[in-house]
Formats: structure tokens, sequence, C-alpha cells
């Protein structure tokens, strides 16, 4: 069984954002990138079903600028038998990456894709449930288990929801979306990541899949929140009252 | 303890408040108990241990939070000592300066040999109080039992002086007005900053009056160009870090203790921490101070150049005399400009040897990249394991004897990593290393970093701890540790880790609870040791009231002897930070 599972090179989580001077978007020069921590944790799902005997071949996928390959080295230094880098350097809507996906779904065949809830940069949580709406295929996500039976083709997930946890049955091939809860992914080690160096990472654009990029929303501004002011600390009844009637005008 | 790990912090604040993590940011002074090695002591001294991370304040921001099943015993012995040898016994919660974090502490038992108050010291009468009034303008002057309690005790909870007024100056003229008026009356003075010293160098022995420079905490200017702040004493590190960080600079030392250290204390203690291997020490980055002199002379020596060769270069002096010479107040320093690519690679080796060729190869190979090399052998990885949450090993596969930590910092990802790489493929190939991880995000980063970090945190929940901060040759640091476990056999657990590229040894002997038979197997021996070899007893902490009398261990007599003279025409009447750095019996000679 082959598994697919998209990574996307986004801020590190844990870096300082700051919004550019003329808000038009987020500083990302300049700025360290890793893979998002929900594809991490997809990746290292995959992983664990091979190392299971379940599934025969990892593929990694990433979408975006030449320095996705970067990413992509870090997914085959955690274990992936090969990877697939298409080459977009504009700004990208899950839509597109749907549409890209269903193309090299098409091609490769998996039995599984892979999937993070969200990515940290944009936080749509929507590329996973359309590409499963364009390959008609079932899907579960926000996944915490993932129990495959790879005999009679069937997944049982656990989804985190609102209300608790779901547990779904789906048919393969299927569409799963990783939440937090579902494992720690591995660090990559220094023998994997000298094998890493050696596997291929086969270069595609979305002409070469027959995918127009087209995009339907554009980002008009992108403001920081406003800053919270200091609370004031005030002497007297008096002076709140004062305050209240003739600054804040709420009595 | 219990850490929420990366992990849990993304699910909490999802990626939602993408906006939000910067207010997430958490920063707190976490208690390491390190090193100092005391007097014939066998105190817990939980110190700032000086592992700091570079830039990325957000590698700051977790949550740590303490199970109240602390368990500690309350009891208090008055130190009283009038006979020239004191018994000081004191114990009680610890009480952290930021976000409310407190843990809990040991029974301390510290038999420490205090010198007895100077007679010709004066004490406080009402005139004094009101002339200090007249020169602060009515505020400053604090006489409050409660306040004054938390001045008088040091960080460690481990010594409480008795001083019943602070003083809380703002300008430099003030300061000095204050020290003129208290060398005429031989009023004897503690200078206070963040109050974070693990010697007991900031707090008061008996009444002496503390002057907390801790409201002079003005940025005066910052150079774009050329990167040199100035800025006042009172300025706290971590204040410093995050203004730096906008102009896209980082302070050139980085503290566990930065939420809460002010900048005039790091100076005065010449403080070390993780930066040290790569921007050396204050005494170079410091470029310029402002002193106030114990007879409230101010000394402007506040210049902003790289180059200056007029003169003797008196600023050193003040620079780690803590205190003693005189009050820093304002400081004039040359930050680094902060760098975008950091890597982090945590690795194992076999024996002591390779960690040795490893940093070789490492300054040679990494060159220009390498900013920090720590170590920590098979028993403080185990501890580290045991005792903390949320930590796992970053190594499974198999028992290694040492780790060692490497981090580059560099202006180009690409090319360090590619650094990195070449050098860990050649380490390995030629058998130096046995396995490794190199860290892939910031928040893989941060965990290594925690491992190293959280030994002294795990020592000090493992039982009792003696702490021992020492400079050695880096080829004889582990013969010492050989040596305890030798000496200790089964009664102790020896663990060793530190700054290896600096040379600074870490070295921590738990037991299961105090033990006076295992206490004289360890001292004097370290010190002797460490004399012996021509290492420091303190690489970084300092001196303060703990190790007063131990200088000889690390300095000829000759040279105490011109300490001495040197802090005789400085502070003829001795009333700055008394009882501290230099041993009393060399200064009553001189």
């Amino acid at each position: 069984m082959k598994i697919l599972v998209a990574v996307k090179r986004v801020v590190d989580y844990a870096v300082k954002i700051r919004v550019k001077p003329d808000k038009s978007g987020v500083e990302t020069s300049n700025v360290k990138m890793s893979m998002n921590p929900f594809c991490e944790i997809a990746l290292e799902e995959a992983l664990r079903i091979k190392e299971s005997g379940r599934a025969k071949e990892v593929v990694a996928v990433s979408i975006g600028p030449a320095q996705c390959t970067d990413t992509l080295r870090t997914g085959l230094a955690m274990g992936a038998d090969r990877a697939i880098h298409v080459e977009y350097p504009g700004t990208l809507y899950p839509l597109s990456v749907a549409k890209i996906f269903k193309a090299l779904v098409d091609a490769e065949r998996p039995a599984l894709l892979l999937l993070g809830k969200q990515a940290i940069d944009d936080d749509c949580t929507q590329t996973g449930q359309m590409i499963a709406g364009l390959l008609k295929w079932p899907q579960a996500t926000f996944a915490s288990k993932v129990v495959l039976d790879e005999g009679n083709k069937v997944a049982t997930v656990d989804r985190e929801v609102d209300g608790g946890l779901e547990t779904l049955s789906l048919d393969l091939p299927a569409v799963i979306t990783t939440d937090l809860r579902l494992n720690q992914p591995r660090y990559a080690t220094l023998p994997n990541i000298m094998k890493a160096k050696s596997k291929v990472i086969k270069k595609l654009t979305p002409q070469d899949l027959n995918v127009e990029i087209r995009s339907d929303l554009e980002v008009v501004q992108v403001t920081e929140p406003p800053q919270r002011q200091a609370g004031v600390i005030l002497s007297s009844v008096d002076q709140l009252i004062d305050r209240l009637k003739n600054e804040a005008r709420v009595i | 303890m219990k850490y929420l790990t990366a992990a849990s912090r993304l699910l909490r604040h999802s990626s939602r408040n993408l906006s939000d993590l910067g207010s997430n940011l958490q920063f707190f002074c976490s208690i390491r108990p390190s090193s100092s090695c005391t007097s014939a002591s066998n105190s817990i001294s939980a110190h700032i241990d000086a592992i700091a991370r570079l830039s990325y304040p957000s590698l700051r921001s977790y949550e740590r939070f303490i199970q109240d099943d602390c368990f500690h015993r309350k009891f208090t012995l008055k130190n009283i000592c009038f006979g020239g040898s004191g018994v000081g016994i004191l114990h009680s919660l610890a009480r952290f300066q930021s976000d409310g974090i407190r843990t809990h502490h040991r029974n301390l038992a510290s038999t420490a040999s205090i010198p007895e108050r100077n007679k010709s010291f004066a004490t406080i009468n009402s005139d004094d109080i009101s002339y200090f009034n007249k020169v602060l303008g009515g505020r400053g002057v604090v006489q409050d039992e409660e306040k004054l309690d938390d001045a008088n005790t040091d960080w460690m909870r481990k010594y409480k002086g008795s001083s019943k007024l602070m003083l809380q100056p703002r300008t430099t003229q003030e300061v000095s007005q204050i020290l003129d008026y208290c060398n005429s009356r031989c009023l004897a003075v503690v200078p206070q900053g963040g109050n974070t010293s693990l010697v007991g160098g900031s707090i008061p022995v008996y009444d002496e009056v503390i002057i907390n420079v801790g409201s002079m905490n003005n940025i005066l200017s910052f150079d774009k160009v050329s990167g040199i702040l100035v800025c006042e004493a009172g300025c706290i590190l971590e204040n410093l870090m995050s203004f730096l960080d906008n102009e896209g600079y980082i302070m050139p030392l980085d503290l566990g203790a930065k939420g809460s250290c002010q900048i005039g204390g790091n100076i005065s203690t010449n403080a070390g921490g993780l930066r040290l291997l790569r921007y050396g020490s204050l005494h170079g980055s410091v470029l310029g101070l402002e002193v106030v002199l114990a007879n409230g002379t101010v000394l402007d020596m506040l210049g902003t150049l790289r180059k200056d060769n007029t003169g003797y270069d008196l600023k050193h002096l003040f620079i780690g005399s803590e205190g003693s010479l005189g009050i820093v107040t304002k400081v004039s320093i040359l930050t680094p400009p902060k760098l975008p690519s950091v890597n982090l690679a945590f690795l194992a080796c076999e024996d002591y040897l390779s960690c040795q060729k490893i940093l070789v190869e490492a300054k040679t190979k990494l060159g220009e990249i390498l900013s920090a090399f720590e170590f920590l052998d098979i028993n403080a990885m185990d501890l580290v394991l045991k005792q903390l949450d949320g930590l796992r090993d970053p190594l499974p596969s198999s028992k290694h004897n040492f780790y060692v930590l490497i981090e580059t910092t560099g202006s180009m990802e690409s090319h360090d990593k590619e650094k990195l790489e070449a050098f860990l493929a050649q380490a390995i190939e030629s058998g130096l290393l046995t396995d490794g991880v190199v860290a892939q995000d910031i928040n893989q980063a941060s965990s290594f970093w925690r491992i190293r970090e959280g030994v002294p945190e795990a020592l000090l929940k493992e039982g009792a701890v003696y702490k021992y901060d020492l400079s050695l040759p880096p080829e004889k640091i582990y013969d010492l540790v050989e040596e305890m476990r030798q000496r200790l056999g089964t009664a102790a657990n020896v663990v060793a880790y530190g700054h290896l590229g600096d040379g600074n040894l870490h070295l921590n002997i738990s037991t299961p609870q105090y033990d006076d038979n295992i206490l004289a197997k360890i001292e004097p021996f370290v010190y002797e040791w460490t004399s012996k070899q021509r290492g420091s007893i303190s690489a970084e902490h300092g001196i303060g009231l703990m190790k007063a009398n131990k200088l000889h261990y690390s300095n000829s007599a000759e040279t105490v002897q011109v300490m001495a003279a040197i802090k005789k025409v400085l502070d003829p009447s001795g009333i700055l930070n008394p009882y501290k750095v230099l041993p009393t019996s060399v200064l009553s000679q001189s």
C-alpha cells in the first residue's frame, strides 16, 4: 500500500510574527521556516503504519517555491521513501492545492492520503476536505487515532470533535487529516539525514499536472490586532465615575 | 514540575491565535541549583545556570506549573554571630520573582562561618533617615518590614540579612549624595540590583543599608549602526533583550535569571552564560561604565569607543568586583546583530576523550558559526529523564556515556546547514560520534535545551545536592569527576555537566540526604584538586559571601594582598558590600 503525505513549509511555530509595513502580509523573509507541525504528525503516522508492515511506501509531497525542498529533505530524513515537489512560486489557496493533489493522486494511486488538519500560517482547515470532495473519497478529519485494517481495506479513525470523540469507519482509499494528539513526531537522526541526501525528489509544475492556478481570493490587508491598552489605576470612586461618564460614556 | 510540552501548547493556543503568539511569551526565572561551592557547608545553592539559548525569545514560552505536593519543612534558626563562627540555618519556600511560580525547597543545613559585624560601622539613626528623605525627595526611602524582608533575603533563600533601610535612588547624583553621606558616617552599604546572586553577594549580612538601583532603568541611547547600547544599571536584562530584538540586535549574554537580573549586577559579577563561547566575556563587550565610588565621587568612564588606549583601563576593575569597589550606575555595551539561522544538534559520544576531540573539530570545522558547546554525562541524562515530565530521550535506541549539545548561529541557513551536516558526517565516519539528532524546528531545539537546562532542577528533586562550579583545563575536567566517583563509591551519585566549550564544569553530588561524612569526603578535596590544576573554584558565579574565605584556592597570597590594597584605595572605610569577596583576615591586615 502506498501512502501520500502532504507537507507544507510554513513560518516556524515558535517565531514571533511581524506584519509587513505595507500591510500586505506577514514578514517571511529572513524568518525561520519549518514543516507545519500538523504535517509532521501526519508524516509520523504514515511512517508508523509503514513500520508496522501495513504500507510499502511513504511519499512526501510539497507544493510551493524552491525552498520547499528543505522541508521535503526533513521529511526524507524522518523516513519517507521519496518526495515530490510541485514548484509554484506564488500564493496558493486550498482549492488550488486540492486540485493539484487530485491530479497527483490520479497519477500515484495511493491507498491513503494523510494531511495535517490545518496549516499554522493560514489556518484554513480546508485542504483535506476539499481533496476528499474532488476525489469523492471518504474523509476523517481531526484524527486522534488511526487503526488500519489493510486486509479489509478499512480505516477506523477517532476524531476529535467539539462534543468529544467520534469514531468513524472508512473504506480505503481515504483522506485523513491529523490532529495534535495523534502521535509525537520522531527526531531526524544523523544516519537518516545522511541517507536522505540520496533519496529522490521529483520535480513537477502545475502545468505538468494540467492544473490551472486561479485565485478566487484576494488579500486586501493584513494588520495586527489593536494593542491592548494598559489598565489605569484610579485613586478614587469619584474619579472612576467621572471617567465612566465622560470618557467611556457608559453611564 | 509539570511542563506543558510544545505540543499541548499547539493545541491550546492553536494557530488561530497567530497574532497572539507574541502575547504568550512567558519569561520566568527558574531556579537552577548550581554550583557555587560553599564553604564547609552543605547548602543547596540553586542558581540560575548560565545556560542561555540564542535569540528567539519565544523559546522561553513554555509554561511550568509546580505541583503543590512539594514538601518543605519550615524552620528558621536565626544566624547569631557574635563570636566569630556563626551557624546559619535558613529554610523556607523559595519565591520566584516572576509569574508567581514557586518551587519547593529542601531542608537546607549550612554551617557557614560568617565574620562578625565590623564594629567600626555606624548604625542608622533618625537624622540619617531625614537626610535620605531630603536627598531622594521623599520617595525611595523604604523602611517597610515586608519590602525589606524581600530585599534582605537572597534569591535562594539561603541567607538573610537584617537591614532596616533600603534606598531607591533614581539618578547618579542621588547615588553619589547617598554614598558621600554614608562614607562620612561610616554606614555600610550593599549595592543591589535584581538580587539574583547565587553566592549571597547582593544581600546585607547585618544591617547594611541596601542601595537598590532598580529604579534607574532607562535606556539612554542605541546606535543602530554600531550596535552600541547605553543604558542605566537598573535595566532588567530581558527588557534590554526585547528592546534590542526590535532593532535586530541581541545582548552578548544570556542567562536563566534574565527576567529579574539587572545589567549593573551582571556586570558587577562578570556574568558568563552561554554566549561566552561566541561573544566573549563582559570584559570584552562592555565599552564604558559610569561608577560611583565609596566617597561619592562619580567616575565617568562611559565611553562608546571600541579602542581607547589612554592610561589604565579602570572599568575592568569594576567588572566582576561584585559591588565592593564602586556602584555601577550606567553601562555602555556593544551588542551583536541578531542572526536568523540557528541550528542545534544533540550528539552522543562513547568517552570523554571523544567529547574533547569533537570540541576541537567543531571549532575548526564550524568555525565562526559555532555558538554553544555543552555536555552532560549519562548520570545527568538519566536523572533528567527520570525526574522531569514531558521530556524524551532524543537518542532512545541505546545508552550513551556522554551527550554533547552543539549550536550554530549564522546569517545564511543553507550555508550553515551544509557546514553542520558536513561536520557531523565526518564526525560519525571517524568514530567520534556514535549517534545524534539535528533539530528540525525551534520546538525540537527547545526540547533539546530543556534536557540540558533541566539537570539542576532534576538534581533538586532527587534529594540533597552538593554543587560545585569549577573552571578546569578541558582535558582534566572529567578526571575530577571520576576521582569523586571513586572517593564516594555507592554513597552518592556524581553528576557532571557544563559549558565544555568554556572549560566550565558543574560538578554535582547527589545524595538522598545531607550527610557530613559525605561532605568531609568532598571538601576540601574538590578545592584542593582544583587549586592544583590552577583552576577556579568559582567559574561564573563569583565569590560573594559564600566563598569569601576560599579565595586562596585560586589566587596567590600576593595577588590577594594587591586586591586588598586596591580595595583600601577605593574604599578606605570599607563600606561597600562588606564581608564579601575578600577574606576579612586579609582586609584587616592592610
